[in-house]
C-alpha cells in the first residue's frame, strides 16, 4: 500500500515537472530570434555589446571608467578622432587644425551642418561653452579634465588660457605654454562636445539625459543591467551608422557573458578570459577579436624600501622572472613581453632597449654584488582582481615567487582587497607589488611622467621611483612640440629607466574580445572606447 | 495581537539603530578613501582632499554619524557618491529585481522542499528518502558559482531552451513600471513577454532555490518524523483516515512551526545574500548594488543598502511570526 502510494506521488511529480521543460521547449522557438537578424532588411539590426559593468555616468566629461565612455563614444562626438586601431590624429567634429608655430595656439575649422540630437546648431559657440563648462568646474566634476589640463581656469597649472569663437565654424584655442599631448588629449573621449541646450537644462542630471551628436542617440538606461542607444537618423554623415539600434548590457562574470553569447542573448561579448580562446576559436558562429596593446602589467619595487633600494636587487629581480612563461600560462600568449614601461604601439618606444633577459645566474652574481648572497625574505604583493594587463594576479604571484625562490629570495604572497591594496600600496607599505595601467590618450606622457615621474609619488608612482635627470627629460618632452625632438627625449627617458629598474615590466596584452560570426567592421580601438557607426551584420 | 506587532516593531528600532552604527563603524574602518576611488587614479593629491571636505569625510566620525541619522529621520538615505543620485531613487530598482528572484526562488524551494521532506518522512527509510535526502545534502554544499555556470552551458547551449542571461529579452525590452517585471508586463497585457520573463527567471531561480530547498527539506523530514511519531496521529490513522490526510492535514500542521522559522530566514538571506547569482545571471538586483558600492567605498549606498535589507529581513521575520499563531491557535502573543 505504502509502496504503491509512493510510485503514484514520484509518478505525479514526473508528470509536473515534464509540463514545465515541455511549456519552456515550446515557448523557445520565437526565442532564437536573434539569429535571422540582418538577413530581412526589414528586420531591425541590433546589436547586444555585453560588458563587464555598468556606466557610472553617460557624461563623458564627468566619468572616469572605460564602461561609461563606450557607450558615450557612440553618442558624442570629439573635435579630433583618434585612428581606427592607433592614436594617431584625425578629424572629428573639426575638419582642419593647425597649431601654431610656438605651439601656443591652435586653430580649428568646425564641420558645418551638423546638429545635436535636441536640434541645436553645432558651431564654434557650442565649442566654447562645453570648455567654459569644463573649465569652471571642479575636479570632482570633470576629473579628466583636470588631469589632462592642468587644472581649472584659475588653477596655475592651467594650460588653457582661452577659447574663443572667430566666426561660426573657426575656435581658437591659446594656451599658456606649449604642451605637447594637446591634440590627443582633445581627441580623449571625455572632451566630446555634448549639446549646451542639454547641460544647461539637466545641470548634475545630464549625465542620464546625454545630448550629443554621434551616430547613435540615447533612448533608455536600465541601472546595472542595460544601456539603449537608437540610430541618429539625422547624423550628419548619411551613410552611417549602419545599426539600428545598439543595447549595451552588463553582465559581470566572464564566463556567462560567454555563455551568453553563445546562445545568442548578446552579439560581441568584451573581456574574454584568455583561456576562453579556444571555446571562441572552435565555434564556427563566433569570432575572436584582439583590442591592439595600450597597457602595462609589471611587478613594481618599492624604491625606498630595502633592499629595494639597491639598484642591483632590482636589476636582479629583474633576471630572476621569467616573462614568456608567465605569459604563455596566463595570457595563453595574447601579450608581449614587456621591456619598457609603455607599448610599442605608443610613439617615442624605444626598441633598442635590450630588456632584461630571464638569466637566474646573472641574477644571483647581482644579488652577490648587492651583498645578498644568501637572498632575503620579502612579501610579494598580489593583485586581487583580473585587469586586461593581468588576468590572473595569484598565480602570476606564484610563478614570481618560484622564481624569486631559485635565486634565494623567499617571497611570502600577500593579497588585499582592491581598494585597499591600492590604498596601501600608494603609501609605500608593499615590499613588491603588481599593478598596471591602461593609457587614456596613446602618449608617452601618460606612461612616463604619469607612472614613474617624482611628480608623481603620491599618486601613480607606486613605486616611489624619483630621478631628477628623468624629471627634467619629462618635462623639458612635455613642452616639446617637435614630434621627433619629443621622441628621442623619451628613448633617453627609457634608457635611464631602464638602467634604474624601478620595476619589472611584464607584459602588454592584448585583451580579447568575441562576437557573433555574422558582425562585420567591428575594429576594437585600444583605448578601449569603440566607435560603433561601422558595424553591421552580414 | 496588533500589541505585539506594535512592541515588536518598537523592538526594531533598538536593532536598526545598533545596525547603522555598526555598518557604519566597519565600512570606515576598512582602508580605501571613496575620493580616491571616484576621482580615479588620476587624482591629484588636493583634489582628493577637496573632495572629501565637499563630502564631509574629514568630520570626525560621529559628526558624520550624526548627519547620517539626522537623514534617516527625515527619510534621507543620502546620495550615492559614485553616481550622485539618491539612495532611496536608485534602491527601489533593484529592490524590485531582487525581490522578484527571490519570491520565485523561494516558491520552488518551498514546494519542492516540503513536498519532498513530507514524503521523505512518510516513507522513512525508502529509497526515495534516500535519494532526497542525499540530494539535500548535496544542495546544501553547492558551490553557487559552478551550479549556476552549469545551469547556463545546460539549458542554455546544450538543449537551447532557456536564457542565460539578464532578466529580460532586450532586444524586445520591457517597459518598466515597477520593476517587478511579472507585473508589469501583466498589467500591461503584455503576455508574450511575461513568457520570456517567466523564462529568464527558471536559472537565476533554480540556482538560487537549491540551498534553501535542501534546507526546508531536512528540516521538514525531521519535523514531520517527530510529529508522525505522536498519539493524535496515530489515533487519526486507527479510527481510519486515509494517510493522504492523516500526512498533510493533521501531522503537517504541527509539522510546519519550525519549517516556517526556517523559511522566513531563508527567505530574507535571499535577499541580502543574492551577489553570487545575481552575478553570474547578470541580475541587476540590490546584493549586486550593495556589493559594487563597497569596492568604491560609496558609503551612502553601503549604509542605507544593508540598513533596508535588514528592516525587509526583520519585517519577513516578523510576519512569519504572526503566522504561527494563524496556523497553531495555541501560540498566543498576548
Amino acid at each position: 500500500m505504502n509502496k504503491k502510494k509512493l510510485w503514484s506521488l514520484a509518478l505525479l511529480l514526473m508528470l509536473v515537472l515534464s509540463t514545465i521543460l515541455a511549456a519552456c521547449s515550446s515557448d523557445s522557438s520565437d526565442g532564437g530570434k536573434g539569429e535571422d537578424k540582418g538577413g530581412d532588411s526589414a528586420e531591425p539590426k541590433i546589436l547586444v555589446f555585453g560588458r563587464g559593468g555598468d556606466s557610472v555616468s553617460l557624461d563623458p566629461a564627468r566619468a572616469t571608467d572605460g564602461e561609461s565612455f563606450k557607450v558615450t563614444q557612440n553618442v558624442f562626438e570629439t573635435l579630433l578622432n583618434f585612428g581606427d586601431k592607433d592614436t594617431t590624429i584625425n578629424e572629428g567634429l573639426a575638419t582642419k587644425w593647425e597649431p601654431s608655430e610656438d605651439g601656443l595656439t591652435y586653430t580649428f575649422t568646425l564641420r558645418e551642418g551638423v546638429k545635436f540630437h535636441d536640434g541645436t546648431d553645432f558651431n564654434a559657440e557650442a565649442v566654447v561653452k562645453n570648455f567654459e563648462r569644463w573649465a569652471n568646474g571642479t575636479e570632482d566634476q570633470f576629473p579628466y579634465y583636470a588631469s589632462m589640463f592642468g587644472g581649472f581656469k584659475g588653477d596655475e597649472g592651467h594650460v588653457i588660457d582661452s577659447v574663443t569663437a572667430d566666426g561660426d565654424y573657426t575656435v581658437v584655442f591659446k594656451l599658456k605654454r606649449p604642451q605637447s599631448p594637446f591634440l590627443k588629449n582633445i581627441a580623449m573621449s571625455p572632451f566630446a562636445i555634448a549639446s549646451p541646450t542639454a547641460f544647461e537644462k539637466f545641470g548634475d542630471k545630464f549625465g542620464d539625459n546625454p545630448v550629443g551628436t554621434g551616430p547613435f542617440t540615447f533612448v533608455e538606461w536600465k541601472k546595472n543591467d542595460s544601456i539603449t542607444i537608437d540610430k541618429n537618423a539625422d547624423y550628419w554623415d548619411k551613410e552611417l551608422p549602419k545599426l539600428d539600434k545598439v543595447i549595451f548590457r552588463a553582465i559581470p562574470d566572464n564566463s556567462a557573458r560567454l555563455n551568453a553569447l553563445s546562445t545568442n542573448e548578446i552579439d560581441l561579448a568584451d573581456g574574454i578570459n584568455p583561456s576562453d580562446t579556444k571555446t571562441v576559436t572552435d565555434n564556427a558562429k563566433l569570432q575572436l577579436f584582439e583590442r591592439p596593446s595600450m597597457n602595462v602589467g609589471y611587478l613594481g619595487l618599492t624604491n625606498t624600501r630595502p633592499p629595494f633600494d639597491n639598484v642591483k636587487v632590482r636589476q636582479a629581480v629583474n633576471h630572476a622572472i621569467d616573462k614568456q612563461a608567465i605569459i604563455d600560462a596566463f595570457f595563453n600568449g595574447g601579450a608581449e613581453i614587456a621591456k619598457n614601461p609603455m607599448p610599442s604601439s605608443i610613439s617615442g618606444y624605444n626598441d633598442d632597449i635590450a630588456g632584461y633577459d630571464f638569466n637566474p645566474e646573472k641574477a644571483k652574481a647581482l644579488l652577490k654584488e648587492a651583498g645578498f648572497e644568501d637572498g632575503f625574505e620579502m612579501e610579494l604583493w598580489a593583485m586581487p582582481v583580473p585587469r586586461p594587463y593581468m588576468p590572473d594576479g595569484t598565480k602570476v604571484a606564484e610563478v614570481i615567487q618560484k622564481n624569486l625562490a631559485d635565486i634565494g629570495i623567499k617571497a611570502k604572497i600577500v593579497s588585499y582587497e582592491w581598494a585597499t591594496y591600492l590604498e596601501k600600496t600608494k603609501n609605500g607599505e608593499a615590499d613588491a607589488f603588481m599593478l598596471g595601467w591602461t593609457g587614456d590618450n596613446g602618449d608617452a606622457d601618460n606612461f612616463l611622467y604619469t607612472l614613474l615621474d617624482k611628480d608623481n609619488i603620491g599618486s601613480n608612482n607606486y613605486s616611489f621611483y624619483s630621478n631628477d635627470k628623468v624629471h627634467d627629460i619629462l618635462i623639458a618632452a612635455q613642452s616639446e612640440v617637435d614630434e621627433d625632438k619629443r621622441n628621442e627625449l623619451y628613448a633617453q627617458a627609457q634608457e635611464i629607466i631602464f638602467e634604474d629598474a624601478p620595476w619589472v615590466p611584464l607584459a602588454h596584452s592584448t585583451p580579447l574580445l568575441a562576437g557573433n560570426a555574422d558582425l562585420v567592421n567591428f575594429t576594437p580601438h585600444p583605448t578601449g572606447s569603440d566607435r560603433l557607426n561601422e558595424v553591421d551584420f552580414k | 495581537m496588533l500589541h505585539y506587532i506594535g512592541r515588536r516593531l518598537l523592538q526594531l528600532i533598538p536593532v536598526l539603530l545598533g545596525m547603522t552604527f555598526v555598518v557604519f563603524m566597519i565600512i570606515r574602518a576598512i582602508p580605501g578613501d571613496p575620493a580616491q576611488v571616484i576621482l580615479g587614479q588620476q587624482a591629484s593629491e588636493s583634489a582628493i582632499l577637496a573632495l572629501r571636505t565637499k563630502l564631509g569625510l574629514d568630520n570626525p566620525w560621529y559628526i558624520q554619524y550624526f548627519d547620517y541619522l539626522m537623514g534617516l529621520l527625515k527619510g534621507d538615505l543620502g546620495e550615492s557618491l559614485r553616481t550622485m543620485n539618491p539612495v532611496s531613487n536608485e534602491i527601489w530598482t533593484y529592490l524590485a529585481a531582487t525581490f522578484e528572484l527571490s519570491l520565485f526562488a523561494i516558491l520552488i524551494a518551498i514546494i519542492v522542499g516540503v513536498n519532498a521532506g513530507i514524503i521523505s518522512a512518510w516513507f522513512q527509510n525508502s529509497w526515495f528518502d534516500y535519494t532526497a535526502m542525499i540530494l539535500a545534502l548535496v544542495g546544501v554544499s553547492m558551490p553557487i558559482f559552478w551550479l549556476g555556470l552549469m545551469l547556463q552551458y545546460i539549458f542554455g547551449i546544450e538543449l537551447g531552451i532557456l536564457p542565460t542571461t539578464g532578466r529580460e529579452e532586450v532586444r524586445n525590452p520591457v517597459e518598466s513600471m515597477t520593476n517587478i517585471y511579472v507585473l508589469d508586463t501583466i498589467m500591461q497585457g503584455r503576455f508574450d513577454q511575461l513568457g520570456t520573463v517567466f523564462k529568464h527567471l527558471v536559472l537565476p531561480g533554480l540556482a538560487l532555490a537549491t540551498i534553501p530547498m535542501a534546507i526546508i527539506a531536512r528540516m521538514t523530514r525531521s519535523s514531520m518524523l517527530e510529529v508522525m511519531r505522536s498519539d493524535y496521529v496515530r489515533t487519526a490513522r486507527a479510527k481510519g483516515q486515509k494517510m493522504f490526510w492523516v500526512v498533510y492535514k493533521h501531522a503537517l500542521k504541527n509539522a510546519i512551526i519550525p519549517v516556517l522559522t526556517i523559511i522566513g530566514l531563508q527567505m530574507g538571506l535571499l535577499l541580502g545574500g543574492a551577489i553570487l547569482t545575481e552575478t553570474i545571471f547578470g541580475w541587476p538586483g540590490v546584493g549586486r548594488y550593495i556589493y559594487e558600492a563597497i569596492n568604491f567605498r560609496d558609503y551612502p549606498v553601503i549604509q542605507s543598502g544593508i540598513l533596508v535589507v535588514a528592516f525587509i529581513f526583520v519585517m519577513i521575520n516578523l510576519v512569519i511570526d504572526v503566522l504561527y499563531s494563524l496556523i497553531d491557535p495555541r501560540i498566543k502573543y498576548d
